[in-house]
């Protein structure tokens, strides 16, 4: 048997990042994953194929739809779907190979295989031949992810109904494309292949796009995906979908009434379930909660000594920084250091386009705290940068609190949100207020100057509008 | 070495100012960064700041116009610090986190470095602003660093300090012409003692502050604490006071009458479900009142850590603002300095306030008989706004009823 200090199950981005920093401080680190290639969900059917995908779909729409703003003249522009997923595949590559390089680097044995824990200090690695390696071990960390939820009534069957592992494959963009769930994925992949050239019709449950994030940028997301022509049916309950011919045909109840919807592809897109079993925690005692989540206290200890878990088999946002920074902590509290995560300050983002971003709290929730607090707001369409960009849709928004001027949560729907709420993550870390914002000289002409103003609507002295 | 401290350049076409106020005065030990004195000039206040740690000697006096480029003191860096910084105790274990993460997470940091505290801009502009002195603020930001709220909070303390005392202008002019002699000594108040100040004038101008009195006769709780001291201090590594007691009557009286565990709001009346039980504690410097959080979940054996807890830290000045902040209700006993029967005052936003005494052998009548007691007169001072009499006796009532016997209290020893 071979001894560690620490055994990851999982090489995402939770427990790839895990090993890098276990490696840095010198512990004796395995990794396990059961499919080929490392990196996990993220790496090879997640995060990074679909950014490629919606980066290159997003230029085409430029240059079918823009370009011509800008003076320039394409002719007969389409296109080269093979090309465009042979690209994604290389990047994906890239990433794939650029994870296992650096397990080289930080000096971590790697470990293809089904990992299960088979008693406290004990993993055993099943190899898809066939073959069992026992791995003795000081610690564990279970970072095994999450897997798309079925529905029953629309099971996967990889062809006609897919989840988004499928849905990044597609040979050719399918006719119509239906896409149960509108949260992040539905919106990500049911704009590409609108761009793409798909009829795309979204079905959600609730009665907004994007749960969790504010719901007023959600709205005027949703407005600007209309118009990019995505059909959204929303408080659509879907009750069947039956498959004939390679087609299917989807039956949902809204307001009351039967709607019938006919696709050549389905997506199911409505959430994704911790991967708890399997990994034999449950033979060795490990407790889960009541959505089949491991359970740990703040250090990510489970309920067994010796084992920790992080990432998405746990509670908290389905996000890969969220799993990259408790895999880091776990590592460190197992080291013997302090670790910790701030998950007030983490954000998530809508790739879409505009992106839509988001950070610590949105207006309802603070509501719901009962803060006494105040918005600032800022539209893109008095920025510097975006009207020079011709590209002026979305806006700003921060929630601070009323009597300290505490930044509480930071919103914003930009094509480049992605990038501009980082300033705002920071300065919520710092406990910073929209004063702090206000008072921070910001380059001109640039869009993060949006994010300034916004900031002083807060204390309403914004510049370049009418303070409101 | 002797370094010079010299006035430095403020601004354009400002040639001279005067040393306002000193923070340090000559033989203090003064850390790199640490504020020496105010320099006002006519177009802005600022703090100016010691750049090398050693002994202090002042050259120039309070209200002295100095020149740019004057030296007004001199630092002797060839001097080490005197042993009187205490070194960090590392964060209590004991304490589990199911208080707020946040408050948790800061005790498993580093300390914050108090000296060096970089300024946001807001802070910059509120200090600049408000003449406040950066170094005497408690930071509750990341790693103990100044929060525009926190820098709000000590302005509002200050403000208040001027608005409620409120010196005629002649005494101003007075100040200066009066020369310092024996007959009195003129020193500026600490913040912290102005604070405190404006809050308790602040209480009595905004409730109507009424005191209702009561007396309990200690015995029954005195011969429990002999009988369970030496398991009870074994098993939880902390003797068991009279505090815990007290705390753990007021809880039941507040549950009892709830009314008592709320504050008005501008219109509102907002009750209070939880218990969150402020145990005030004199220091040199004045009374602050640090929180015991739900002071009904603790056993005994945590309220008494928690208040031997609170009391080291503010001997060592390492109180938070956060410890003294969100509580309920207050508990302040005079009677460790002998008092017998006093009005507290109430600790705004609270409504009430249990005063406690100095348990004195009196002869009283019981069952018809004179037998000689162990008494202690209670105080209940309350928001008559919010809290009618009946209330505020049943209150106490309640209080003595748990105190004479222990048994309707949930004891866990």
């Amino acid at each position: 048997m071979e001894k560690f200090d620490v055994v990851i199950i999982g090489s995402g981005p939770g427990g790839y990042i895990a090993a890098i920093r276990a490696g840095q401080l010198g512990l004796k680190t395995a990794l396990v994953e059961k499919e080929k290639e490392l990196g996990g969900t993220c790496l090879n059917i997640g995060c990074i194929p679909s950014k490629a995908l919606l980066t290159s779909s997003d230029h085409f729409m430029f240059a079918k739809k823009e370009a011509g703003k800008h003076g320039i003249v394409i002719d007969g522009v389409h296109v080269d779907l093979p090309k465009m997923q042979q690209r994604k595949d290389k990047v994906v590559k890239t990433f794939t190979s650029g994870v296992r390089a650096l397990m080289k680097t930080n000096k971590v044995t790697t470990f293809e295989g089904l990992g299960t824990i088979t008693a406290p200090g004990k993993v055993s690695v099943k190899s898809s031949n066939g073959q069992t390696q026992e791995l003795e071990t000081k610690n564990i960390v279970i970072a095994t992810g999450s897997t798309p939820v079925e529905l029953p009534f629309a099971k996967f069957d990889g062809k006609t109904i897919v989840s988004s592992t499928e849905a990044l494959c597609f040979t050719e963009p399918p006719k119509k494309l239906l896409v149960i769930g509108a949260g992040a994925i539905g919106l990500e992949l049911g704009s590409v292949w609108n761009r793409l050239g798909s009829e795309v019709t979204m079905l959600e449950f609730l009665p907004r796009i994007a749960v969790g994030f504010d719901l007023e940028l959600s709205n005027l997301l949703q407005r600007l995906l209309t118009a990019q022509g995505i059909v959204f049916h929303l408080e659509t309950k879907v009750r069947a979908v039956k498959i004939d011919n390679g087609r299917a045909t989807a039956t949902a109840t809204k307001g009351g009434e039967e709607i019938k919807f006919d696709a050549d592809k389905v997506l199911v897109s409505v959430g994704r379930n911790p991967f708890s079993e399997g990994v034999g925690a449950g033979k060795v005692g490990v407790e889960l909660d009541e959505k089949k989540r491991i359970k740990v206290d703040k250090h990510f200890r489970t309920n067994i000594e010796g084992i920790y878990a992080i990432g998405d088999v746990i509670a908290g946002p389905m996000l890969a920084h969220k799993a990259e920074d408790e895999g880091i902590a776990c590592i460190e509290i197992i080291a013997g250091k302090a670790g910790h995560v701030n998950y007030d300050a983490i954000a998530g983002i809508i790739y879409t386009n505009p992106e839509l971003a988001g950070v610590g709290l949105t207006e309802d929730q603070a509501k719901e705290k009962g803060i006494d607090y105040r918005v600032g707001k800022f539209p893109f369409r008095a920025n510097s940068r975006a009207l020079c960009n011709e590209d002026v849709d979305g806006m700003v928004k921060f929630v601070a609190d009323a009597k300290t001027d505490r930044i509480l949560g930071a919103h914003i729907l930009q094509h480049a949100a992605s990038e501009l709420i980082a300033e705002a993550v920071s300065v919520i870390e710092f406990g910073g207020s929209s004063e702090d914002i206000g008072r921070t000289c910001h380059s001109h002409p640039t869009l993060s100057e949006a994010v300034r103003e916004a900031a002083l609507n807060v204390e309403k002295r914004a510049l370049h509008i009418l303070n409101r | 070495m002797s370094i010079e401290v010299k006035i430095p350049a403020v601004g354009e076409s400002i040639s001279s100012g005067v040393v306002s106020v000193w923070h340090k005065k000559s033989g203090d030990f003064v850390d790199a960064g640490e504020a020496l004195f105010t320099l006002e000039t006519e177009k802005v206040s600022t703090e100016i700041v010691a750049e090398k740690s050693g002994v202090l000697e002042t050259k120039a006096v309070e209200g002295q116009e100095v020149k740019i480029g004057e030296v007004v003191a001199t630092i002797d860096d060839s001097k080490s610090a005197p042993e009187e910084k205490k070194t960090e105790k590392p964060p209590e274990k004991k304490k589990e986190p199911d208080a707020e993460k946040k408050r948790v997470e800061e005790k498993e940091r580093k300390t914050p470095p108090e000296k060096e505290k970089p300024l946001s801009p807001a802070v910059r502009r509120i200090v600049e602003e408000e003449h406040l002195e950066a170094a005497n603020i408690s930071g509750t930001g990341k790693d103990g660093r100044l929060t525009k709220g926190d820098v709000l909070a000590a302005a509002q303390g200050q403000k208040s300090a001027g608005e409620a005392v409120s010196f005629p202008p002649s005494a101003a002019e007075d100040r200066q012409a009066q020369p310092e002699t024996d007959r009195f000594i003129r020193r500026k108040m600490s913040p912290l003692r102005r604070k405190i100040a404006a809050q308790l004038v602040m209480a009595q101008q905004t409730a109507a502050i009424l005191t209702t009195f009561n007396e309990c006769d200690m015995r029954a709780v005195q011969e429990l604490r002999v009988k369970s001291q030496e398991s009870f201090t074994k098993k939880n590594g902390i003797k068991l006071g009279f505090m815990s007691f007290f705390i753990k009557a007021a809880v039941e009286a507040l549950k009892a009458v709830p009314v008592v565990n709320g504050r008005i709001e501008d219109d509102d009346f907002i009750q209070n479900n939880f218990y969150d039980i402020g145990v005030a504690v004199g220091t040199e410097r004045g009374l602050v009142v640090p929180i015991v959080r739900d002071a009904d979940k603790k056993s005994f054996a945590e309220l008494e850590l928690d208040i031997a807890g609170y009391a080291v830290k503010s001997r060592e000045g390492k109180l938070k603002i956060e410890d003294l902040q969100g509580g309920t209700f207050t508990i302040s006993n005079g009677g460790v300095y002998g008092s017998l029967f006093s009005t507290p005052i109430l600790n705004p936003p609270q409504s009430g306030i249990l005063g406690m005494h100095k348990i004195m052998p009196r002869p009283v009548a019981v069952d018809g008989k004179v037998e000689v007691r162990p008494m202690m007169y209670l105080a209940l001072s309350y928001d008559h706004r919010a809290i009618d009499g009946k209330e505020a006796v049943t209150f106490l009532i309640k209080v003595k009823e748990c105190i004479e016997d222990p048994k309707k209290l949930p004891l866990d020893f």
